[in-house]
């Protein structure tokens, strides 16, 4: 009971985070910087920031992370990290020249007030930017918004890379949002199947689920080109998925080229994938493909076969806020009952979108943007669930209150598997219900008496 | 719109004269957003009659990260937008974090979209550009005109001169240029000479000379500019004509800071005249 002081009466908090669901907004920025192909992510701070977020999402992806920093001293901390920045420029084009650098800021550097548009020009006026090469840049402090807010920033300057020649060039920009470099493999299929040509941005498939070759590459051979991402503003229109991950990116190429944009739910269950897969159907002008309705047909099929197992039961939900939308909406379709939802990335939006997701539910639903894990361990312990759907953290919980639990989000730091198989799309909503059906019917093994223990389920 | 910040040394007069150039601004029409960027939150108290103003921060310490523009802008004197950026109390936390924050905040709210048909924006800068974050309403996209409150009075030359190092360094990379000295008069000896020559020194402009007069104290004791509180007077027509010769300015230059042999030598040569 590693978790036994967690109290069930409920208090009013205001000034403190117990088990945060969320962690920095650098890990966001550097997560979208390595879908970018040749790009090296730099920190500008400490030396201790960045060495925490690449070892963070080494932990998840089970991946060598490649990131510079600034590092930091009393003195720049007292005079800016104006010089730090333009040696850093310097070192890294001349040691590793990567074809794109992108620079985040931490809680340190935004304090400071260090301006990186301003040194950005500075490097470029003096000559430290080859020919041919880029320095992006995302403002990132972490005492504002999640590490969602950070991954969204970057794709937004990376939609600021866009340099529209005036000639459409035929194709759609897809931003998946904050998903796993296996379900942006997905993403490219789908579209692959239907028959559209897109432009995916941020992309880390091949980069964070690469094959182990026996030769390293500090720049593996997957991300979106420098020439992809100048070419967006030449696209025909914007798919974001996610509100939160990838609207403002949309907006942004919509706002400077004139790229008109629409922002859909992440495709994670069956009508989310319905709503991306018609929104693709209708920029490719094109009847959907057998493939992909065979693919909605199995998906269907499932939960109609498993409904038995799934239909009222009670789910506690934890994670981002695009992913816990579809997610919610996708548990509500099957008729379980997500009761407990909880996000640490504030926005009273979120709390908006899943009270209307879940109002025909027909019980009471706590919902919480800016909330933390002890507040959902309460709320569990409140009122019981039957199943928790939420990152690594969760085993404390599922533990020690004995609930069956399926790892999905970020981070998860102690299974695999969720970098090579996505969740996304059909395919994906016959994944996630693999795995939920499996934790949901090994308990029923657990538990049923001998005489109700069954063979067949 | 135009913004505009106005820098200067501590207690030179930048949030009187602000306001009081603001309301001879509104006398010409113009539509104006005034924002404080001072922990002390007193940049709009002659605009709003009193510190009638929640600051950005306190709202955003209070309500949490979900506010709304009407949360943090009040209507004050001839229809001008205030808002106070407000900060920490003295001694503790990051005042320039401060104004980072809340400068944000109110471009990701929209008060600065073209909706919202402002002529204006004027920056009330706290005292000297110390550090990173009193910098911010200068960087790329911010304010594009300086106006530094100067006197003849030796500390707040050496506080313009260093203002202008930190506008050169900013001017560098992107379109923030030095639109002139204000001269808010001390009544130092040779004064408007010396700030004149000061100004062409710099490579800029004295804007125009304020002359010290106590119906500025008289207005402020009454929470209200002299505009408000007595059109009539003489000083009401100096400020007429300082918000005039904003609005007419064409003069945009990065400056040139002056050694400070140079400046001491300035001092010296008007000084001693007498």
């Amino acid at each position: 009971m590693l978790l036994r002081h967690t109290p069930t009466e409920i208090t009013e908090r205001t000034a403190l985070t117990i088990n945060p669901a969320k962690t920095c907004q650098p890990i966001g920025a550097m997560y979208a910087a390595l879908g970018i192909h040749g790009c090296l992510p730099h920190s500008h701070g400490s030396q201790g920031c960045c060495a925490y977020h690449r070892s963070a999402l080494t932990r998840h992806y089970k991946e060598p992370i490649s990131a510079s920093t600034s590092s930091f001293t009393e003195g720049a901390s007292v005079f800016g990290g104006q010089a730090n920045m333009l040696q850093a420029i310097n070192n890294i084009f001349t040691v590793y020249n990567p074809e794109v650098i992108a620079i985040h800021t931490t809680c340190l550097s935004e304090t400071i007030g260090d301006d990186l548009p301003q040194i950005k020009k500075k490097a470029a006026a003096e000559g430290k930017i080859p020919e041919g090469r880029y320095v992006i840049s995302a403002s990132t402090p972490s005492y504002a918004g999640s590490h969602v807010t950070g991954f969204s920033n970057m794709v937004k300057s990376m939609a600021g890379m866009a340099e529209p020649t005036g000639k459409k060039n035929g194709k759609v920009n897809i931003i998946p949002g904050w998903v796993e470099p296996a379900d942006m493999e997905e993403i490219k299929r789908i579209t692959g199947v239907i028959g559209v040509k897109t432009i995916l941005f941020p992309d880390t498939s091949g980069v964070l689920n690469g094959p182990l070759s026996g030769e390293y590459k500090m720049f593996p051979e997957g991300g979106t080109t420098v020439a992809e991402l100048k070419s967006t503003g030449d696209s025909k229109g914007t798919l974001a998925l996610g509100e939160w991950c990838s609207a403002d990116a949309a907006r942004e190429l919509d706002t400077k080229c004139k790229v008109p944009c629409s922002v859909l739910d992440m495709p994670f269950g069956l009508m989310a994938t319905d709503r991306f897969i018609d929104a693709l159907r209708t920029i490719a002008g094109v009847n959907i493909p057998d493939e992909i309705l065979n693919e909605r047909g199995q998906l269907v099929d499932m939960i109609s076969d498993m409904h038995q197992y799934l239909y009222g039961k009670k789910v506690a939900l934890v994670g981002d806020p695009d992913q816990l939308i579809a997610m919610t909406e996708f548990l509500v379709s099957m008729d379980m009952k997500p009761i407990h939802i909880v996000t640490g990335t504030p926005g009273k939006k979120f709390e908006k979108r899943i009270k209307e997701i879940t109002k025909d539910m027909g019980c009471k639903v706590n919902v919480k943007a800016k909330g933390d894990m002890f507040l959902l361990h309460q709320w569990i312990k409140n009122e019981p669930v039957d199943l928790i759907i939420g990152n690594t953290y969760c085993k404390y919980i599922a533990r020690d209150e004995d609930i069956p639990y399926v790892r999905w989000g970020f981070p998860i730091l102690d299974r695999q598997g969720h970098q090579y198989f996505p969740t996304v799309g059909y395919k994906g909503g016959l994944r996630l219900l693999e795995k939920i059906t499996g934790v949901l019917l090994d308990r029923k093994d657990r538990d049923d008496s001998e005489s109700k223990f069954e063979l067949v389920l | 719109m135009r913004k505009v910040a106005i820098y200067g040394k501590g207690g030179i007069g930048k949030s009187t004269t602000t306001q009081n150039t603001v309301a001879g601004l509104v006398e010409l029409g113009r539509n104006v957003m005034v924002v404080g960027c001072d922990p002390k939150a007193d940049s709009t108290r002659l605009l709003l009659g009193g510190l009638a103003q929640k600051s950005v921060l306190d709202t955003l310490r209070e309500e949490g990260e979900d506010v709304e523009l009407d949360d943090i802008r009040k209507k004050g004197y001839g229809g001008t937008w205030c808002v106070e950026s407000g900060g920490p109390e003295p001694g503790v936390g990051c005042a320039g974090r401060g104004i980072i924050t809340s400068i944000n905040m109110l471009e990701s709210l929209g008060a600065y979209e073209e909706s919202e048909g402002l002529d204006y924006a004027f920056y009330d800068v706290l005292g000297d550009v110390v550090c990173g974050g009193f910098a911010m309403p200068i960087r790329d996209g911010k304010a594009e005109e300086i106006y530094i409150v100067v006197s003849g009075e030796m500390m707040a030359m050496y506080a313009a001169n260093n203002i202008s190092k930190g506008i050169m360094k900013f001017a560098q990379s992107g379109s923030v240029r030095l639109g002139g000295l204000i001269c808010n008069s001390r009544a130092v000896d040779n004064e408007e000479e010396m700030i004149s020559e000061f100004a062409k020194k710099l490579g800029t402009q004295m804007i125009y000379f304020v002359p010290r007069d106590n119906d500025v104290q008289r207005a402020e004791i009454n929470r209200k500019t002299v505009l408000e509180w007595n059109p009539e007077v003489k000083q009401a027509d100096a400020y007429r004509g300082l918000a005039k010769a904003i609005d007419e300015n064409k003069m945009f230059v990065i400056p040139k800071p002056l050694e400070i042999e140079e400046l001491e030598k300035l001092l010296m040569d008007y000084g001693l005249m007498n």
